[in-house]
């Protein structure tokens, strides 16, 4: 099934060709309208007719999220702000936000894109959309929200929290497909096990978009198992307009990317040099159908890689892989470097391990994982419970190289997020 | 017979843990024969063998607490000299493994419970034997 099949399967060549038209019209509009770039251009000696392939798109200055912070409110618009129709703001964890401003055809593509997506896992007009995320500021639940509405489905804009008042919208209204964090994904199974709701039995949820945060294989599986839904991967960023620039087909290998609307490189994420195809490296975009707030080569500091073969859904967008990580995730501990998504890798393959973690780093470089058991991984053997600790410190090891201090503790006891999830604490004095 | 059962916590160490979960077992009028709390580290779990087992895990588990059962054998002793000795040469005999072990005097009655791999085969083993295997109404009525 496709939202827009033309564009969607449209050939290589033909893709390729409206890429540089797009890049070539972005590329001019902003050496016109935004000073920032004019004078990232006038320094390179760049100008807009030196860009003659894709290629040459690597001659272009990267955006970085420093970039949009320091030309923050309204340093980057390319039109007056009355063209403007919405604001988003992308939250640092300091300092001032990043603004992201839409025009009405920004809104308008936003769920154009969100609409292709849906359709791409099988969702019809039929289907009942539960949007889990934060409505607000925060991109996540508005733009899958007119991403849904434009598709025709009934849209029920719960927002994330709330656990109670979720279920019984769900019982309700007989919600098909759910939209959530993986972190309160999980939180939400052990809700609804406490509350003895199976929700094969007893809901109607068979399908689950779910991102901004990046979660693991197994915790995929987790998540499908418990709440007894398809899971498919979404990948976003406010910077991007958020949800809708690459997500899981049918096939659930890898997230095929809008190259119509956006141009994707990989790059060393430590010297900006690009990579080719297949390589693992940072994802850097640029946006070929923006109209109010055009980002040249952002820097996304997601970790993945291009998968160009073609895939048996027929769209001919390559995908990128799962993100592994965020550059700025990445964790020095005693000198290694670490995702936390290798850790939660680990945690999510052991049965007896339950849905929630930690990763605390402290005093000089100690770094503490504290670990909650399954329910049914409890057998009132506090040996068994020492065992499964030495276990899971015994496979961190080997997945991270440092021995972490692993604490077992009871479910439930870690604090829950029903928003993005706080995986790493990090108080050290270094 | 019912066979004799502990409820185990998995608790977390800190200050007042005892005092909160006592608590619900005095909320529903458990009374606690006997109670252990094992503790590996910052790991740790509380033992209770209550009047009430089946009340007390329920309504831990209401509360949000992680709680299990385990099965126990709960062997009368005699209570003088050699009676323990006579009941270890027995289970020595009969080739059975003692995980956790501890035990209690109620009037003259010694008894000594023991945490088996495998409860129920123990308690087939010893059916023949001269010890007396305590049932859990034996037991709460000591």
């Amino acid at each position: 099934m496709f939202w827009n099949q033309a564009t969607e399967t449209i050939d290589r060549g033909s893709l390729g060709a409206l890429q540089l038209k797009r890049l070539q019209e972005t590329v001019a509009r902003v050496a016109g309208a935004v000073p920032f770039y004019r004078q990232a251009f006038t320094e390179r000696g760049l100008t807009p007719a030196h860009i003659k392939s894709l290629s040459d798109a690597r001659h272009l200055p990267f955006t970085t999220s420093a970039d949009l912070r320091a030309t923050y409110p309204t340093g980057l618009l390319a039109v007056p702000i009355d063209e403007t129709l919405r604001l988003h703001t992308s939250s640092g964890t300091t300092g001032k936000p990043k603004a992201l401003f839409f025009s009405a055809r920004d809104v308008a593509n936003a769920a154009e894109l969100c609409a292709r997506c849906f359709v791409m896992t099988g969702m019809t007009k039929k289907d009942i959309f539960q949007n889990m995320m934060t409505y607000g500021l925060f991109t996540g639940a508005l733009v899958t929200h007119y991403g849904a509405e434009k598709l025709g489905c009934l849209v029920i804009p719960a927002g994330p929290g709330n656990s109670e008042k979720q279920l019984l919208l769900m019982q309700d209204f007989r919600s098909t497909t759910i939209h959530i964090t993986p972190s309160y994904a999980l939180y939400f199974a052990t809700f609804l096990e406490k509350k003895g709701v199976d929700p094969r039995r007893d809901l109607a949820i068979r399908r689950a978009f779910v991102g901004a945060e990046p979660y693991t294989e197994e915790t995929r599986c987790k998540i499908e198992q418990a709440l007894g839904v398809r899971v498919f991967n979404s990948y976003g960023l406010s910077e991007m307009n958020g949800p809708g620039v690459a997500f899981e087909c049918e096939h659930q290998h890898g997230m095929h990317l809008w190259e119509d609307n956006y141009l994707m490189e990989i790059v060393n994420p430590k010297t900006g040099e690009p990579l080719p195809d297949g390589q693992t490296g940072e994802l850097v975009l640029t946006t070929l159908y923006r109209e109010a707030m055009p980002l040249l080569r952002y820097r996304t500091r997601d970790i993945t890689s291009i998968i160009a073969e073609p895939c048996a859904c027929g769209r001919t967008h390559r995908r990128i892989d799962r993100i592994t990580g965020r550059a700025d995730d990445m964790l020095i501990v005693r000198g290694v470097n670490i995702y936390p998504q290798q850790i939660e890798r680990v945690l999510m393959s052991l049965p007896a391990v339950g849905r929630n973690y930690q990763i605390l780093l402290d005093g000089l470089d100690d770094m503490t994982v504290n670990v909650e058991l399954a329910e049914a991984g409890f057998d009132g053997h506090v040996e068994h419970l020492t065992k499964l600790q030495a276990d899971i410190t015994d496979r961190l090891r080997a997945e991270i190289l440092t021995k972490p201090k692993v604490h077992l503790v009871p479910p439930g006891t870690l604090p829950v997020s029903e928003g993005k999830a706080q995986r790493v604490i990090d108080r050290r004095s270094l | 017979m019912h066979p004799v059962k502990l409820i185990a916590v998995f608790a977390e160490n800190q200050l007042g843990q005892m005092a909160r979960i006592t608590k619900k077992l005095a909320d529903i009028h458990a009374n606690i024969r006997w109670v252990t709390i094992v503790t590996s580290e910052t790991l740790g779990v509380i033992k209770f063998l209550v009047d009430k087992p089946d009340l007390a895990y329920e309504s831990l588990h209401a509360k949000g607490y992680t709680v299990s059962y385990i099965e126990i054998l709960a062997i009368a002793v005699e209570d003088k000299p050699g009676g323990l000795n006579a009941v270890a040469e027995c289970l020595a005999r009969n080739n059975i493994n003692v995980e956790n072990a501890s035990g209690f005097v109620s009037d003259n009655q010694a008894v000594l419970l023991i945490e088996v791999a495998n409860a129920a085969a123990a308690r087939a083993t010893l059916a023949n034997q001269s010890l007396r295997l305590l049932s859990e109404e034996e037991i709460f009525n000591l």
